[in-house]
């Protein structure tokens, strides 16, 4: 398959993560959306290292890996931080640091 | 044969993401999502990405997703489904559900957007197949090829990623500890065991009290009443 369709599925992925990113409202399938924008990217970046025969996107892919494991490990601490004091688990209703 | 491999994994990979974005329970997308990178680590192989593909299976879908699994069972709670949310069904707060069928308009739109920009560029190249490739131990994308530039040309990003997961992991901790005061049943149980509360005085070494908003008898709630106590014995009084 060339390189077009990789970066067709990839395009497709992103645009369902910011779906779920815009409407969905638990925090915890609002980071999973996150997940997949970021998997999104990753498949691009894999998909143009192949292009070019450069291994130079796939260490970015790397990165980018290391990087969500990190903002999952943040993320999920908030969220369970959020559960230990009784504070709705529903990103419209954690409006107080809202301008 | 890697065109019907291509297809198998690219639904895979679509429909994993649907899923995660329309699945009620959070549990069922976090399994969707664990599909979704199962079939994304084969779209990689076919991109001659092993050691990247490995990564993937190992890491995110092994020990990230056990993590989610963890919190989803911890915290719990329904979800809502996408098409109510649209219908506005569940949407009580201010921003209402036309808002929310206007994100996902944005949202196709930006999929037509990202589809002009990716595959109508002039780059002849994305429409080939790929530069060349020969298989041996060392060939492009294989663990001693990643290995080799992770340590010599990208050392920096290396460690700096080291740093980054060393930071993420201590501000995790510090994030979703137990504080003390938040939980009356094990407040103090625990606490009183360690070798700095028998050192100093009861109440004392909090912040509150050393702002000066509380006295140090009630700085912690779970304290105030032990150290109430301490009035009896020296002949202060308190009414009983």
């Amino acid at each position: 398959m060339s390189i077009a369709w990789y970066l067709a599925v990839s395009a497709i992925v992103f645009s369902l993560g910011a779906v779920g990113v815009i409407t969905r409202r638990n925090p915890l399938v609002l980071l999973l959306c996150l997940e997949l924008m970021l998997n999104g990217g990753n498949l691009a970046l894999i998909a143009f290292s192949r292009m070019w025969g450069n291994g130079d996107g796939q260490i970015l892919a790397i990165v980018v890996m290391t990087v969500a494991a990190c903002e999952v490990c943040i993320g999920l601490g908030m969220i369970v931080a959020l559960y230990r004091r009784h504070l709705p688990i529903d990103v419209d209703e954690l409006r107080e640091l809202q301008g | 044969m890697s065109a019907v491999l291509f297809f198998i994994a690219a639904i895979g990979v679509v429909s994993g993401a649907v899923g995660v974005v329309v699945l009620r329970n959070p549990f069922f997308s976090v399994l969707a999502l664990v599909a979704h990178l199962l079939s994304l680590a084969v779209l990689f192989l076919l991109l001659r990405a092993e050691f990247v593909a490995a990564v993937q299976v190992v890491v995110y879908a092994g020990a990230v997703m056990v993590l989610y699994v963890f919190v989803v069972a911890y915290v719990g709670g329904e979800g809502e489904t996408l098409g109510e949310r649209l219908r506005g069904v569940g949407a009580q707060g201010p921003v209402g559900s036309g808002l929310r069928l206007g994100g996902a308009i944005v949202a196709g739109a930006l999929l037509v957007e990202l589809l002009i920009a990716l595959l109508g560029t002039g780059l002849e190249a994305v429409s080939g197949y790929g530069a060349g490739y020969a298989p041996g131990p060392h060939a492009f994308g294989t663990p001693a090829y990643i290995g080799k530039l992770l340590l010599t040309r990208f050392l920096l990003v290396f460690e700096l990623a080291s740093f980054l997961l060393l930071v993420a992991a201590v501000g995790g901790v510090v994030l979703a500890r137990r504080r003390g005061g938040l939980g009356e049943a094990d407040e103090g149980g625990e606490e009183a065991r360690t070798p700095l509360n028998l050192i100093r005085p009861w109440g004392t070494g909090t912040t509150a009290e050393g702002s000066g908003v509380l006295p140090a008898d009630q700085a912690r709630p779970g304290r105030a009443d032990r150290a109430a106590e301490i009035p009896v014995e020296t002949g202060a009084g308190r009414p009983s």
